[in-house]
This record gives C-alpha cells, sequence and structure tokens, in this order.
C-alpha cells in the first residue's frame, strides 16, 4: 500500500461547466503540514473536497493512500474537519455524541462501543478542553467551541491524516493557539496534516510547506510564504486591490498577491 | 373496566398494534426530524393511499400492496432528494397529489371499495385490526426496530452531516435508502392505527415533545418512544370511554398535548441549567436554544 497520503495529478473540477480547478497537481508525502492557501473563490475549498472524493473530478485522477477515493477502503486513516458544523439536525446532540461519531469509521456494525472507542473519545474532548461541556448539546455552544467539537471528532478517530477545511475561519484567539497546539502535537506523532487557510496566523510555525492556489491553478508550492511589509505587522487588514492584479506571475506572496 | 377489556380479543390486539406504533413512528422519526425531512412521512403516506387501492382493486391484503407501493414512493422520494435540485421540491408535490388522487380514484372503482373502507384508512381504524393484520404489523415492526439497533450509529451519523459520513466510507446511498424505506414501513405499520393523513404525526411529535427536555440523541430517541406509546395506548383507552372518539385523532391530540407540557417544563428545566451553569464560571455561557 502506498504511504503518500494524497496524490493528485491534472486534477479538474467544474461546477456546471464553469471550472473552478483547471490542472491541479499535488503530492501529499507523511508527515508534512501543508497550508492550501488562496484567495476566496481560488478553489482551495474545492481541492480538499476533491481530494476526498467529495467532489467529483471532471479531468485527472486523485489518490488516497495510492487508491482512487471511490475503491478507498481505510478511511478510518483520514479525519476530515469540514469547514463548519453541520450538526443542522433537528435533534439535539451532545458534545460527546458528536466527538464519538468520528470513531465510526473504526467501528464494526453490531459491535457495541468499546474501552478503546471510549478513551479516544476522553482524550479527543480533554485535548480541546471540552471535556465540561461533553454533555452539553452541540447546539449551545459558540461558534469557535463548534469548531473545536469538529476537531475532536477528527481527533477521536486517530487517523493518519487530517483535512481541515478553514479550521481557524471566524474563529476566537483562544481556538486558533488551542489548534495550533493540537497540530504541532499531531506533527510530533508523526502525522500529517493538509488544511485550507485564509490567513495562518498562530498556525504559522507548524506548517512545513505552504501551496498557494490562484485561479483553480497552484501559483505556489513550497516553503509557506511569509508575510512581508506591511502584511506582517501585527492586526495589519488585508486589503488588497485586486484590480492591479497580474494575469499569472511564477513568485506570489502567501494570499496568492504578487510580491 | 380496563380488566374487562383486556379480556376482549378486539381489544387485545388494538393494543398490540398501538404498542408497536408508539415504538417505531418514533425510533423512526428521530432520524428522520434529525434529517430535516420531518414531512417525509406525510409524502409516504399520501403514496401508500394509491397501494391500499391497489389491493383493493386486485383483491389482494391492502396492507401488503400498501408496503410495495410506499417502498417505492420512499424510493422515488429519496431519489429526488439526493439529486438536490430545485424542481426537486415541485415533483415531491406532485407525487403527493398523484398518490392521494390515485387512491380515491382506484377505491371508487375497486369492487370491495367504499368511502367507509376509504375513511378507514385515511383517519385509521383500530378496533377493524385483525390477527392477520397484527402478524403484519409486527413483523414490520421488528424489522424497522432491527434496522434502528443494527445502522442506528450509521444513521445518527448520516443524517447528521452527510458529508462526515462520506469521508467516514459509510455507504451513503444505501443508508439514504435505508432510512426512507424503513420510513415507508412505518407508515405501513401506523396506517391501521392513526390513519395515513395522521401517520407522519406520531414520527415527529414524540420526538419535537422529548427534544424540550433532553439533550443528546440516544436520549431523545428513548423518551420519544416513551411518549409514542403513551400517545398510542392512552390515544386507545380514550376511544374506549366513549364509541364517538375516533383512536387516531385521540391518540394525535394527546401527543399534541404531551408537547404542550414539555415545552412549558422543558422552559423551566432550561432556566434552571443556564442558572447552574453560570454560577460555574463566566467563560461556561449557555446560549438559551428555544
Amino acid at each position: 500500500m502506498s504511504e503518500t497520503a494524497f496524490a493528485m495529478t491534472g486534477g479538474r473540477v467544474a461546477y456546471d461547466g464553469r471550472p473552478v480547478l483547471r490542472g491541479i497537481d499535488l503530492t501529499v508525502r507523511p508527515g508534512e503540514v501543508v497550508a492550501l492557501l488562496g484567495a476566496n473563490g481560488s478553489g482551495k475549498s474545492t481541492l480538499v473536497r476533491a481530494l476526498l472524493g467529495l467532489t467529483p473530478l471532471s479531468g485527472g485522477s486523485t489518490l488516497i493512500y495510492g487508491r482512487p477515493p471511490a475503491r478507498f477502503s481505510d478511511w478510518w486513516r483520514i479525519g476530515y474537519v469540514p469547514q463548519r458544523l453541520q450538526v443542522g439536525g433537528g435533534v439535539p446532540a451532545t458534545v460527546r455524541e458528536v466527538v464519538a461519531s468520528g470513531r465510526i469509521a473504526r467501528q464494526r456494525r453490531l459491535r457495541r462501543t468499546s474501552p478503546a472507542d471510549r478513551a479516544a473519545v476522553a482524550a479527543a474532548l480533554e485535548a480541546v478542553r471540552l471535556t465540561g461541556r461533553a454533555g452539553d448539546p452541540v447546539q449551545s455552544l459558540s461558534g469557535g467551541q463548534q469548531q473545536r467539537v469538529l476537531i475532536a471528532r477528527a481527533l477521536a478517530g486517530e487517523p493518519d491524516t487530517y483535512v481541515m477545511d478553514e479550521p481557524t475561519a471566524g474563529v476566537d484567539a483562544d481556538t486558533q493557539r488551542l489548534l495550533a497546539d493540537t497540530l504541532a502535537e499531531l506533527v510530533l506523532g508523526g502525522k500529517t496534516v493538509v488544511l485550507v487557510a485564509h490567513e495562518l496566523g498562530p498556525l504559522e510555525p507548524v506548517v512545513t510547506r505552504g501551496v498557494v492556489i490562484r485561479d483553480g491553478l497552484v501559483a505556489h508550492d513550497g516553503r509557506p510564504p511569509r508575510p512581508e511589509g506591511d502584511c506582517a505587522r501585527p492586526g495589519h487588514e488585508h486589503q488588497h486591490p485586486h484590480a492591479a492584479e497580474p494575469v499569472a506571475g511564477p513568485l506570489t506572496g502567501w494570499q496568492g498577491e504578487p510580491l | 373496566m380496563i380488566v374487562e377489556l383486556l379480556q376482549e380479543q378486539l381489544f387485545q390486539l388494538a393494543l398490540v398494534a398501538a404498542l408497536l406504533v408508539g415504538l417505531c413512528a418514533p425510533a423512526v422519526g428521530t432520524f428522520i426530524v434529525q434529517r430535516r425531512l420531518s414531512l417525509l412521512g406525510d409524502g409516504i403516506g399520501h403514496v401508500a393511499l394509491t397501494g391500499v387501492a391497489l389491493g383493493f382493486l386486485t383483491g389482494t391484503t391492502p396492507v401488503l400492496t400498501a408496503v410495495i407501493v410506499s417502498v417505492a414512493g420512499a424510493v422515488a422520494i429519496e431519489l429526488v432528494r439526493a439529486r438536490g435540485r430545485t424542481s426537486g421540491d415541485v415533483a415531491l408535490a406532485l407525487l403527493f397529489y398523484g398518490g392521494i388522487a390515485g387512491g380515491v380514484l382506484l377505491m371508487a372503482v375497486s369492487p370491495g371499495g367504499s368511502n367507509a373502507k376509504l375513511n378507514s384508512y385515511l383517519f385509521g381504524a383500530i378496533a377493524s385490526v385483525t390477527p392477520a393484520d397484527i402478524w403484519v404489523i409486527a413483523a414490520l415492526a421488528v424489522a424497522v426496530i432491527g434496522v434502528v439497533l443494527v445502522f442506528g450509529r450509521e444513521l445518527f451519523v448520516l443524517c447528521q452531516d452527510e458529508e462526515m459520513a462520506r469521508a467516514s466510507g459509510l455507504p451513503v446511498r444505501f443508508l439514504s435508502l435505508l432510512i426512507a424505506v424503513t420510513a415507508a414501513l412505518t407508515v405501513v405499520i401506523a396506517m391501521r392505527v392513526v390513519g395515513l393523513l395522521l401517520v407522519s404525526a406520531l414520527m415527529v411529535i414524540p420526538v419535537a415533545t422529548s427534544q424540550q427536555l433532553t439533550r443528546g440523541f440516544r436520549a431523545t430517541m428513548a423518551s420519544a418512544m416513551v411518549f409514542g406509546v403513551l400517545a398510542s395506548v392512552g390515544g386507545l383507552l380514550a376511544s374506549t370511554v366513549s364509541a364517538k372518539v375516533p383512536p387516531g385523532a385521540a391518540i394525535v391530540l394527546i401527543a399534541l398535548a404531551g408537547f404542550v407540557l414539555a415545552l412549558v417544563v422543558g422552559r423551566f428545566v432550561r432556566r434552571g441549567r443556564s442558572d447552574e451553569e453560570s454560577r460555574v464560571g463566566p467563560t461556561m455561557r449557555v446560549e438559551e436554544v428555544v
């Protein structure tokens, strides 16, 4: 079995004939912490969904641990953190119930919840510091806490590779720092991480590789680009005049803007 | 009086039917409400009427044809839903109207059909339940509870977050069809007790009632099943007091009364809880969810 977590070659995705990804080559090796960066609408969220097989490719191919998504079966190796909580359900669910559902890929039908399941859920709750809220309905938590629930759900599955879609978007500073600490620990444990981000913020020291997506293509792939000049100033608001953007260039900054 | 009633075979059969419906409908209903498909039961109920009428027309057991047609209808509804087109909403509406109109027409032209028979399926006729019906209802109930026990964990993930279910490698299409088919079976079980037009009430109201008082999914399902049994048996008993009380309507009204009561009790319970938590510390803020 291949140990390469993801391998996409010439990946294309189109929504209703409109191209969103226009030929992406991306290989994620074990132990990497890859940040997919780019402006809104650049296609970075579509890319993670395509990597997982949630969005079908219209061209090219992609492999998860050496197999196409449709024939991949070791889903316990993947821990997915979607962009927002979809516990839109009309029925309340406790934090513990949602976190425990992260074990589903490891559980067999008709098999009762094992002590290993319970231990993993308890550890995941502890990691995001929600042990005290385990019995509360998820719906009663704040946005940042709900994001932590989703991260804990992925942690509970004890996967090899984490895929996180905008884990820092709209989340308070405490949660961002907590996420950075959690990621650092995962890296020490030899885990692989692919995360989508608009801005890296406190995650920056952990990220080993930055892939900038622009207009559905890889615009930069290598060391995570560091903000320079005004952009590096704390509290700087990113406002770039997009009208003056050149069509394409080999060197681009961390948000896809020209350096 | 109840002791005498219990000795009557007719009442025994009715009681068994009421118990099974009270257990099954809220169990399936919890998943359906979680998936925000509360009206699925109504839709299937409309389609099932055509199935019942087909039974009368062809001289077969209406319950059997109702199972076949409502399962087919449920599969059709799920396929339309999964395509996620905006026109799906209209397609479903068309299916529902077709179901009722087809049922009424077929019933009118079938040899054994009459308005009284039509009414007994639309609004339920628990007193006319036969031992054969009970066997069918019991078999379907075992199937429904079996699905919940075997696939419950997966169905929870599916109904809560379909994308997550996909990224966990769950057979999403199979599970979606499974929940739709299970709902169809539940509709047929409940059809003789509360009637096709009120079937959905027993799938939704007990769930709505219990979520006023519970915080988790499992707890909601368990207490919804208790409320379901209380309502269905309560309604049956109410109908024995006077022959004028239709059991189906009585069951639904008792369930609704329970909901209103839970709404009031839930307010107090929640208020008590937030007081308790606000004393723990300022960071433990609990938003009031209504």
